[in-house]
């Protein structure tokens, strides 16, 4: 039983994370059509804001409670400054080209961000690791969870109802779905698809620096970081459906759950686990859990 | 126009004789033996291992050279570079894979030519580049990575290892921990999928079995290298409640798993040994709990022996780079000096450069002086290295981490014989209770 719910505990924790890096992914797969290689970059400079952002506030002698507001500030920061940038000054060249061009581009971009974060921060490991324990734990039979854990689900969950607010409850997200469904016939409508874009891409380099900035108190920041992390994030976004919000959240659960499940019971299959999972989703539903099928445009 | 011809020839005349009588080109035949000693470095320069330990061996390699070149080394190394060849850096970096690192290495060796390369940290690496090394006949090092597959499954001629493989540190663990914790019965392992977590914690659990018949596995956990998420893992660590947690994690992996572990009490609960636990001393030395068991794999940093070539290394690394070298810059220093030892034997009192037939025979089997002691190349038909090794419990006083419980491990007593495998070894050698 115990176990069953440190599975489960493991597993909410874990797919927390996932959720937030793979919701700024598939947003920006949804309404642009860019399978987005350079998400994990944007997640190491999250990252890599945070630690020296917050690293600088606590050094300074400020409120420790205060580096929590800092971190997000961090992400927040990466998104307006290097998501609009990104988009303005490379993706918008692009676009009405094959997907394909597209996800070389961004592979292209992965490998620039990659080497300027070198360039910035050097190759030395950056830690900020108080605001990890700072909240204290709980205590859970032969476990102990560190409360921090818990800011993790909380802010997955503000992510994901903001978002769903934001798209289905708000103008701007009926326009945005709009855009999704056919840009063609939004801009014919007079929808302004490139402001729509622009702030769809700035949202989704949040999304990912937040993921970094708030993982960055719990490793230590180093180059490369990003690397691993698209890697699942792609995983949880084609099973649940590229594009798909909802899909993204039960992809995130899903593997969040059969990852911790194998590292409990079956530590041997963990590696393979995932991709397991992934790879029987893809035999059933090519397109993943929470798409649809779509009539071909001719 | 005839007389401006004239004078030119004779200043000519003047000059040619000037140059014949100089010194400089009374030099010249010694200074074409002079020709740099082209040495390939490939360490992690970028990635998650370069901030603990591709930089720090990099830097090893970058002051102790410099201070070779300058014919400043003490004692036995006083001579410049290699036998009075200038040594001339050629720095690789590691990151990118297997794949990537045997395209480098042949790049390296063929196209810039150079006359032997020292390199790898991670144990794949170093076992997909061997047989390339053999293929390309290419005197090559290897510094750091510590698998024992390499000399135990095959037999080489251009490859050495001048650092001792992982059974050193986990017999070496297992005999600690069966000396400083008596009551310590159920173990538990978190170490990375690949030849160097697997054989790291093979080695510890046959070992902790001989040695103490009533131990128990609760978990062995074996996440992916550079996974970065432990959560999960350390959860299911302290569910079994464990007497010990045995990790090999190294790099940015280490650093992260002792972030998320500590604050929540999983290494206090539990003893962890980290047999590569010292490079993350340096930079996380408040976050390590008392009684933590830290290895080094070897007498390095803070084990290191208190003798001159070690305190003449680290007052260079530190008058450099302020922080004290790290393992993997002491792995490096090995590596170059059993080098220059090998090529200096095998050119002898000879002016002419060795061959690198002559400096391989030479290098088979010798021993040599070291920042952390002598190093005896005394497995793998003299191609693998043996060295004494050092287990200690961590102590922070008064802010500053200190090292208890230090105990040394004579090279003979943690190394199988030549010839013999590690795993038939501990099986055979290791007494229960001993």
């Amino acid at each position: 039983m115990d176990t069953l719910v440190a599975v489960l505990v493991d597993g909410i924790i874990y797919a927390s994370w996932l959720f937030i890096i793979a919701a700024g992914l598939t947003i920006v797969y949804g309404v642009m059509r860019i399978l987005n290689m350079a998400h994990g970059s944007l997640y190491a400079l999250g990252a890599y804001a945070a630690a020296s952002l917050a690293g600088a506030w606590l050094r300074a002698g400020y409120a420790p409670m205060g580096s929590y507001a800092v971190l997000v500030l961090a992400a927040l920061l990466v998104g307006v400054v290097v998501g609009p940038l990104v988009e303005r000054g490379l993706l918008r060249f692009c676009y009405g080209r094959d997907e394909v061009v597209l996800v070389l581009v961004t592979y292209a971009l992965f490998l620039i961000l990659e080497d300027l974060i070198k360039l910035v921060w050097g190759v030395e490991s950056y830690f900020v690791s108080e605001p990890y324990g700072l909240l204290g734990n709980v205590e859970f039979g032969p476990l102990s969870y560190p409360v921090y854990s818990a800011v993790m689900v909380v802010a997955a969950v503000v992510v994901g109802l903001a978002l769903r607010w934001g798209i289905y409850g708000t103008r701007q997200g009926k326009l945005l779905v709009a855009v999704i469904h056919d840009r063609e016939v939004s801009a014919a409508l007079g929808i302004n698809v490139n402001r729509i874009f622009l702030v769809t891409f700035a949202l989704g380099t949040t999304l990912a620096a937040l993921g970094g900035a708030l993982t960055a108190p719990t490793v230590s920041v180093v180059p490369g970081m990003g690397v691993e992390v698209i890697v699942l994030a792609f995983a949880v976004v084609v099973i649940g459906g590229l594009g798909s919000m909802p899909g993204a959240a039960i992809g995130s659960l899903i593997v969040g759950l059969v990852r911790s499940s194998a590292v409990h019971w079956m530590p041997q299959v963990e590696l393979f686990s995932i991709y397991l999972v992934m790879a029987l989703v893809l035999a059933f539903r090519p397109r993943g859990l929470f798409v649809a099928v779509e009539a071909r445009k001719i | 126009m005839n007389t401006s011809r004239t004078a030119l020839s004779r200043w000519s005349c003047a000059l040619s004789l000037l140059l014949f009588a100089s010194p400089v080109f009374a030099q010249a035949p010694a200074a074409a033996e002079q020709k740099p000693f082209k040495l390939g470095v490939v360490t992690f320069l970028s990635g998650a291992a370069a901030g603990p330990f591709g930089v720090p061996a990099r830097n090893g390699a970058e002051v102790l050279v410099e201070a070779l070149n300058g014919a400043k080394g003490p004692g036995a190394y006083a001579k410049k570079g290699l036998g009075g060849r200038p040594i001339e850096l050629v720095f690789i970096d590691e990151a990118g894979g297997t794949t990537k690192q045997v395209s480098e290495y042949r790049e390296i060796v063929q196209r810039q030519n150079v006359d032997a390369v020292i390199g790898y940290i991670s144990s794949g690496d170093c076992l997909a580049v061997a047989p390339v090394a053999e293929e390309l006949k290419k005197l090559t090092i290897l510094f750091d990575c510590g698998t024992p597959r390499i000399f135990e499954d095959g037999s080489y001629k251009y490859l050495f290892r001048t650092t001792a493989p992982s059974t050193m540190d986990n017999v070496a663990a297992a005999l600690y921990v069966t000396e400083m914790l008596p009551g310590a019965r159920k173990i538990a392992g978190i170490n990375q999928n690949y030849a160097w977590g697997q054989d790291s914690w093979a080695d510890f659990e046959e070992s902790m079995k001989v040695l103490r018949p009533a131990t128990e596995v609760t978990t062995s956990q074996m996440p992916k290298l550079g996974a970065g998420q432990y959560g999960a893992e350390i959860s299911a660590l302290m569910a079994g409640r464990p007497d010990v947690i045995h990790s090999s994690f190294w790099g940015g992996d280490l650093d992260a798993f002792v972030l998320q572990a500590v604050p929540r009490g999983a290494l206090k609960k539990s003893t962890a040994v980290l047999t590569c636990g010292e490079t993350a001393t340096h930079k996380l030395a408040g976050q390590i709990p008392d009684g933590t068991i830290i290895g080094a794999r070897g007498p390095h940093g803070a084990y290191a022996p208190d003798i001159e070539l070690n305190r003449w290394f680290r007052t260079i690394y530190q008058d450099r780079f302020v922080l004290s070298p790290n393992y993997p810059a002491y792995h490096m220093a090995q590596a170059i000096l059993g080098l220059k030892t090998a090529y200096e034997r095998a050119q002898g009192a000879s002016a002419v450069a060795p061959s690198q037939d002559q400096v391989i025979a030479a290098f088979e089997g010798i021993s040599f002086e070291t920042p952390s002691g002598t190093i005896k190349m005394a497995l793998g038909k003299g191609h693998q290295a043996i060295e004494e090794t050092v287990y200690g419990r961590a102590k922070t006083v008064g802010g500053k981490l200190t090292f208890v419980n230090v105990k040394r491990y004579p090279a003979g007593k943690v190394n199988p014989p030549d010839g013999v495998k590690s795993a038939d070894w501990i099986k055979t050698a290791l007494k229960p209770g001993k």
